[in-house]
């Protein structure tokens, strides 16, 4: 224990120089952010398997119909090529679903309490941390899952259809996040999260289009399927796959009609939209 | 007397706070008044449960109360809580740390979460960390550290942004002596130099050796306030502890308590059956002693000990709430309910 020097632990009651809102923002939300991804570098798992399972997936799955009999799926596909636009979509969508977690986390440990206590510029940057960490990390998730699946020889959407691909992952990210954000204020703690987390995750898979072509599917099932946001996320990717990237382009025959590209992407956007405003309330309440 | 007049620095009004609905309602704080003297180090004393800790989760605007008024360095809490945030340092009694993080990482977070510049943030927590004597392990994950550790660092966040106030939830709960000598250096030299220091507590002497304010605060009311000495001045007179034998008996006890009860300027005589029978009065001079002690023995009754001592902050809390802080915390001890108190500090 040193001796303190004379102004060390005397008070400033003179105010901060005046910065801009925009500044002290971005000085909070990076900080937060920061906080995020330190955890993430010194306890890779998350990283780890959220590569790994969707992994799995295209290689087991893969090899369970890579005898099916070619002409089976539209347009000719090998299954393999059919299968890896929904394992990149399942990749992102798994680990949007998991935005929720950390957050959960710090309310239940009291971490959240120790940031609101700090004068924020405004609390959004709480949760606009979390959009951006779950955004970087998904995006990352799902590239490390394409340049596996082109290593298998399932091939890459070049030029503008990779940016259609990144456009997609962005708005399906977006909006699980929301999701899941909205459900970690909502649920009284992370058993509960997690059992959420755990029966949406298969059956949103197994009712879309990831597995199967809708046409493959009992029309209850299609219908499902043909109003899941993951079917709108990866028909358009399955699309830019196919190296056919037009925006106006009919990707999906629905059994209430066909949706082009620019329409599933139209769809994701709203719901991405929708599910902020629809959590705003939620989080100013518990943010207040 | 009361910081020469100067307004307080923390002021609460008849702050009222309730949780839950309903029949199972909690009513935590019923009217509470406080104000702290600027430049003081004051203690809010109470056993378990009386309301401490929602006084000051309400001063740091975490939790908002039913009604009443909460005026934090002249800001209203409840209209500009973000003002009082600048202007406030809250050591919580659950410290939440992230384990991942190195307790310098933290700080450095809580710096950013303050906008301090880069530079006065780094060279901020330099201080601290030489103040507080941390060198030796901030580089560590928080996940390594004793409650000790856990408490300064904890205590440096708190005093990052140089607060005007600096609000601490029993500070030294399950501290080793070391640790706890410490943070009362700092707390003592944070008031020294010009810092208000608000610290709940429900350890007499942490209070009594601390605090040059206090209050007294049972079943969300403060029933007591003012400074220790003051407290203990206004019970008046001396304690005195008088044993004829070293064991005596009832008939024997109740015998001088006749005689003691007799002689002028003494009041309270009551017998103390856990200690031997000795007697516990109160004497309102030194003079009354010595008129005793020639009494006793023109009663020929022999005097194995005659101890006087002022009146302790055990009298000041046994006067006011009419039993011994330990009686109270353990009356509470069987009533509490972590999973419902968890959820009152759960957003």
């Amino acid at each position: 224990m040193t001796s303190a020097a004379p102004t060390l632990l005397s008070p400033d009651a003179s105010p901060l120089p005046a910065r801009s809102a925009a500044a002290d923002l971005a000085q909070e939300t990076i900080a937060l952010c920061r906080r995020l991804f330190l955890q993430l570098l010194r306890r890779p798992s998350t990283l780890v398997a959220g590569v790994l399972q969707p992994l799995i997936w295209l290689v087991l799955f893969g090899a369970l119909f890579a005898n099916a009999p070619t002409g089976l799926l539209p347009d000719g596909l090998s299954y393999g090529r059919f299968l890896g636009a929904g394992v990149i979509v399942f990749t992102a969508f798994s680990a949007a679903l998991n935005a929720g977690l950390p957050v959960m986390f710090d309310r239940e440990f009291g971490f959240l309490n120790r940031l609101l206590v700090a004068p924020l510029r405004s609390r959004s940057s709480i949760v606009l941390a979390s959009v951006l960490y779950i955004t970087a990390l998904s995006l990352v998730q799902s590239l490390a899952i394409m340049a596996t699946a082109a290593a298998l020889g399932y091939g890459w959407p070049g030029g503008s259809g990779l940016l259609l691909v990144l456009v997609t992952l962005l708005l399906l990210v977006f909006a699980v996040t929301g999701l899941s954000l909205g459900l970690a204020f909502a649920l009284p703690g992370h058993i509960e999260l997690i059992a959420v987390i755990f029966v949406a995750n298969l059956p949103l898979l197994f009712a879309s289009t990831a597995l199967a072509p809708l046409s493959f599917m009992p029309p209850w099932l299609g219908w499902l399927a043909a109003v899941n946001p993951l079917t709108f996320a990866i028909e358009p990717i399955r699309a830019a796959y196919a190296g056919q990237f037009s925006l106006s382009a009919v990707v999906l025959q629905a059994p209430y009609g066909d949706v082009t590209a620019s329409g599933c992407l139209g769809v994701l956007a709203l719901l991405a939209v929708g599910l902020f405003l629809l959590i705003r309330p939620l989080l100013d309440r518990k943010l207040s | 007397m009361q910081g020469a007049g100067a307004s307080p620095v923390i002021e609460l009004q008849d702050v009222r706070k309730r949780y839950g609905k309903g029949e199972r309602a909690v009513e935590a704080l019923r009217g509470l008044d406080l104000a702290v003297p600027p430049g003081s180090l004051y203690g809010l004393l109470g056993p378990n449960g009386a309301g401490k800790t929602t006084s000051l989760r309400i001063l740091a605007t975490l939790l908002a109360p039913c009604s009443g008024v909460v005026r934090v360095a002249g800001v209203d809490a409840l209209a500009d809580p973000r003002s009082v945030r600048e202007r406030l340092g809250y050591v919580a009694q659950e410290v939440a740390l992230d384990k991942i993080l190195t307790g310098r990482e933290l700080l450095a977070l809580q710096g950013d979460l303050y906008h301090l510049p880069r530079p006065q943030r780094d060279g901020r927590i330099a201080e601290l960390i030489a103040l507080l004597g941390m060198e030796g392990w901030i580089d560590r994950r928080c996940g390594t550290y004793s409650g000790g550790m856990r408490r300064r660092l904890d205590l440096a966040s708190g005093l990052l942004h140089r607060p005007q106030v600096l609000v601490l939830d029993e500070p030294t709960v399950g501290l080793d002596i070391e640790s706890r000598a410490a943070i009362w250096q700092v707390l003592r030299q944070l008031r020294d130099q010009g810092t208000t220091v608000l610290l709940s507590s429900h350890y007499l002497e942490e209070v009594d050796a601390l605090a040059d304010h206090l209050a007294i605060i049972e079943d969300g009311r403060v029933i007591a306030a003012g400074r220790p000495q003051e407290l203990k001045a206004a019970l008046g007179g001396d304690r005195v502890t008088l044993r004829v034998r070293e064991f005596s008996d009832e008939p024997e006890a109740l015998r001088v308590q006749q005689l003691v009860q007799g002689c002028p300027g003494v009041r309270q005589v009551v017998v103390n059956r856990a200690q031997g029978f000795s007697l516990n009065l109160v004497v309102e001079h030194d003079g009354v002693v010595e008129q005793l002690r020639r009494q006793l023995s023109e009663a020929s009754l022999p005097v194995f000990a005659l101890a006087q001592s002022r009146p302790s902050l055990d009298d000041v809390y046994l006067q006011a709430t009419g039993r011994t802080l330990m009686d109270a915390e353990l009356a509470v001890a069987g009533s509490r309910d972590p999973k419902a108190e968890r959820k009152q500090a759960m957003r």
